[in-house]
């Protein structure tokens, strides 16, 4: 009832303001913009010159034919550096490969990551650092590191995996599925635990009265966990899935470690890397670059209007 | 008043730490007054730190160099070098450079014109491969310091076994016959890599024929030979590895260090590789992570032919040293690559390293033949061996190799053909890497 009071009372002072408070509260609010302006303009300013300057520059050497080591030979060669690339079978198979990766990983990580933070929002006690320490391991593992080691692992002559799996000389690395596989469980591996903590921080928002509430009117674990539980980390799941497809598909260390490409397991940004680099053809790789971009863009829009992902939500702002 | 002085102290600290950074990036002069030469170089067992040690005592102080470690292969010594070379960089005064992209650094304007009194001193008494490697548009850009060549090294004890006649040239074929007749496998670079272009060129080379046919070419206009009798019968011999399964396990993804401990632990049987593997053997013998008597079992003999009665071309490598055109110490840079080239380095360099010598003076020496017993055979193969294509494009032709050419298994009738129309398309932009 208080609360009621308390809000009525707040709606009536917003709506009597008005006539009186206009110029004194737009004077209070530009100043307000203003000082917002000053707090965020320098932040602001070095943003757009570190992430919007990069970008102006690769779409305009996108535009050349440049290769580093020729630079008398530079030429303008408008958009055929892009028809290049969308004609080549190359940058199709990249992009085939890079999305599968992004859609097995992020969904298999989904799964597992819910579990792992299921198991972290449970434990009670002395065993809760532990648990949770434990799981958040292989992310505190540097990429790098984490691809030799599967590398390793699955290498014929250092490896212990064939032996385990009953492969004998098969090699791993020399087949596109087998080496894609070990690519994504790399990945998986990985990157389970950031998954699992964006999750664990949606599942401890979950109101644990709605639950209870639920458990007494005699629903069973499923239904609590896919009526109550779920629909309550809606906004924590849609981040968790924006940020790892993002990532996932910006895929590099852990191709470059243990295939470097070959085996036909190129991703976008080997392809970025080879051409820019590698060949150091600067026009060519800029393309492939901006492409990638494009493609990062398409995902943050996909995800934010088709999925209704709220950023500000999952902040706690809302 | 506080707020102030604190300010003060602030920018002044500010300054300390930005003066003294600026310094450390300088860093081309030592304290003394000594200019510090950079030497960019890449990882061996330490043996270029102990030269560039030597010459900075030689040089009564007139330089220092510093040593730099690159990146272990050389596509990745390329990259760093070229990045910082296209941006300037004058902390680079000398490199130690693959011969396969001396072209390009050259043509790119980063190597330093070497004065004609020393380019005649650095050619003299050094084997032909390594001059040529040297050399673009009949100008020497860069100083041959070691000149590397695969041989064929077996184990004499299986090579007995399958009746190979090692005294004379073994042909592929024969190996091939050898490793199956034994139930053993052949040691070669399937990675798709480098190595796998070293191998490729090596047979064309081998059969009498020429990867590209007109080097000094821009990209669009490179005619290769790959789509060619040569072409088909290095595929061919891949095809034989391939049908008689003694490849090996790993084929496609087996680089030169790789083989070499494949053959070491006793997976293959022949194998063709750099020297190195001589010293590296002798190391695990001694340190007794290898039986001695598998050591003392190592053959060695001149790369493969491709046919009974035709020489075979061995491949050549090698590291040649170029002077930065942005260095600040031109002069100096040269006399140091004087001193570092020397015969007496080269030979120090070769027992301490296991790389061959360029110069053939070294062959000579009482101490390079007791360290290398091959040293003939190796001599022997500098001066039969064939360069790979020296163009400015040779990284788009590598990989382009590497990438058609594996895995080895895949290769067929068409790969000479279907590379050469790739590698093609990609030389005239019109396809991706």
């Amino acid at each position: 009832m208080s609360q009621q009071t308390q809000t009525r009372t707040a709606g009536d002072v917003s709506v009597s303001r008005p006539v009186r408070g206009r110029a004194r509260g737009s004077d209070k609010a530009r100043a307000e913009a203003r000082l917002g302006w000053y707090l965020a303009g320098p932040a602001f300013v070095i943003l757009v010159a570190v992430t919007g300057y990069p970008i102006l520059q690769a779409l305009y050497e996108s535009l050349f034919s440049y290769r580093l080591t020729a630079p008398a030979d530079r030429a303008f060669v408008g958009l055929k550096n892009y028809g290049v690339i969308l004609t080549d079978s190359l940058w199709w198979s990249a992009l085939l490969n890079t999305a599968m990766i992004t859609v097995v990983t992020v969904a298999v990580e989904l799964v597992i990551g819910f579990a792992l933070a299921m198991v972290m929002h449970k434990v009670l006690g002395w065993l809760r650092p532990i648990v949770r320490t434990a799981i958040l391991i292989p992310y505190a593992v540097i990429t790098v590191v984490s691809a030799y080691a599967w590398q390793y692992a699955f290498g014929l002559t250092t490896g212990f995996m064939n032996a385990v799996l009953g492969l004998d000389d098969f090699d791993v690395f020399a087949n596109k599925w087998s080496a894609l596989a070990v690519i994504c469980l790399s990945e998986i591996w990985k990157t389970t635990p950031f998954i699992s903590l964006l999750l664990l921080a949606g599942l401890a928002q979950v109101p644990s009265d709605m639950t209870e509430a639920a458990k007494v009117d005699g629903a069973t674990a499923w239904e609590r966990l896919w009526r109550v539980t779920l629909p309550n980390m809606k906004a924590s799941i849609m981040v968790a899935l924006l940020f790892r497809a993002l990532d996932a598909f910006r895929i590099f260390d852990n191709v470059y470690i243990m295939t470097n490409g070959a085996a036909g397991t190129e991703t976008v940004s080997s392809l970025a890397y080879n051409q820019t680099i590698s060949r150091l053809e600067i026009g060519l790789g800029s393309a492939v670059s901006v492409l990638l971009f494009v493609c990062v863009l398409a995902i943050c829009f996909i995800a934010i209007k088709v999925f209704k992902v709220d950023l500000a939500r999952a902040r706690g702002e809302g | 008043m506080a707020g102030r002085w604190r300010t003060r102290l602030g920018i002044l600290s500010a300054a300390t730490v930005l003066a003294g950074g600026l310094t450390a990036c300088g860093g081309s002069s030592t304290a003394s007054g000594t200019p510090t030469l950079n030497w960019y170089v890449n990882p061996d067992n330490g043996g270029q730190q102990e030269i560039a040690e030597k010459c900075s005592a030689a040089s009564g102080g007139a330089y220092a160099i510093d040593v730099s470690i690159l990146p272990s292969d050389a596509a990745a010594q390329r990259e760093q070098l070229m990045r910082r070379l296209a941006g300037n960089d004058t902390s680079i005064d000398l490199m130690s450079l693959d011969p396969v992209f001396v072209p390009e650094t050259s043509e790119a304007g980063f190597l330093a014109p070497v004065p004609a009194d020393l380019q005649q001193q650095w050619s003299e008494g050094v084997v032909d491969g390594a001059v040529q490697g040297a050399t673009w548009k009949d100008e020497l850009v860069a100083a041959p310091f070691w000149a590397n060549t695969q041989l064929l090294w077996y184990r004499k004890s299986v090579a007995e076994a399958a009746g190979l006649d090692v005294t004379k040239p073994v042909t592929w074929e024969q190996l091939v016959e050898a490793a199956k007749s034994q139930g053993t496998a052949i040691g070669v670079q399937g990675q798709r890599a480098e190595s796998m272009t070293v191998w490729v060129n090596a047979m064309i080379a081998s059969a009498g024929g020429e990867v590209i046919e007109n080097p000094d070419a821009k990209g669009p206009d490179i005619r290769l030979g790959l789509d060619s009798d040569a072409g088909r019968a290095a595929a061919q011999v891949m095809r034989d590895i391939t049908a008689a399964g003694v490849g090996g396990p790993g084929i496609d993804n087996r680089d030169e260090a790789a083989t070499a401990n494949l053959f070491q632990q006793g997976g293959a049987a022949f194998m063709v590789n750099w020297p190195f593997v001589y010293a590296q053997g002798k190391s695990a013998a001694e340190e007794g992570t290898m039986d001695r008597a598998v050591f003392d079992d190592y053959g060695w003999s001149t790369y493969p032919a491709m046919s009974e009665g035709q020489e075979a071309k061995p491949p050549l490598g090698g590291i040649d040293i170029g002077v930065s055109a942005f260095s600040e110490h031109r002069d100096l840079a040269f006399q140091a690559v004087s001193c570092i080239v020397s015969a007496e380095n080269q030979a120090a360099y070769m027992i301490s390293d296991g790389n061959p010598a360029a110069a053939e003076a070294v062959y000579d020496d009482p101490q390079v033949q007791e360290a290398y017993p091959m040293y003939d055979t190796i001599r022997a193969s500098l001066q039969a061996a064939s360069p790979r294509p020296q163009t400015a494009y040779y990284n788009e032709v590598s990989q382009g190799i590497a990438d058609q050419w594996q895995p080895v298994s895949s290769v067929g009738e068409q790969t000479p053909a279907t590379s050469q129309e790739y590698i093609g398309d990609v030389l005239r932009g019109e396809k991706l890497l």
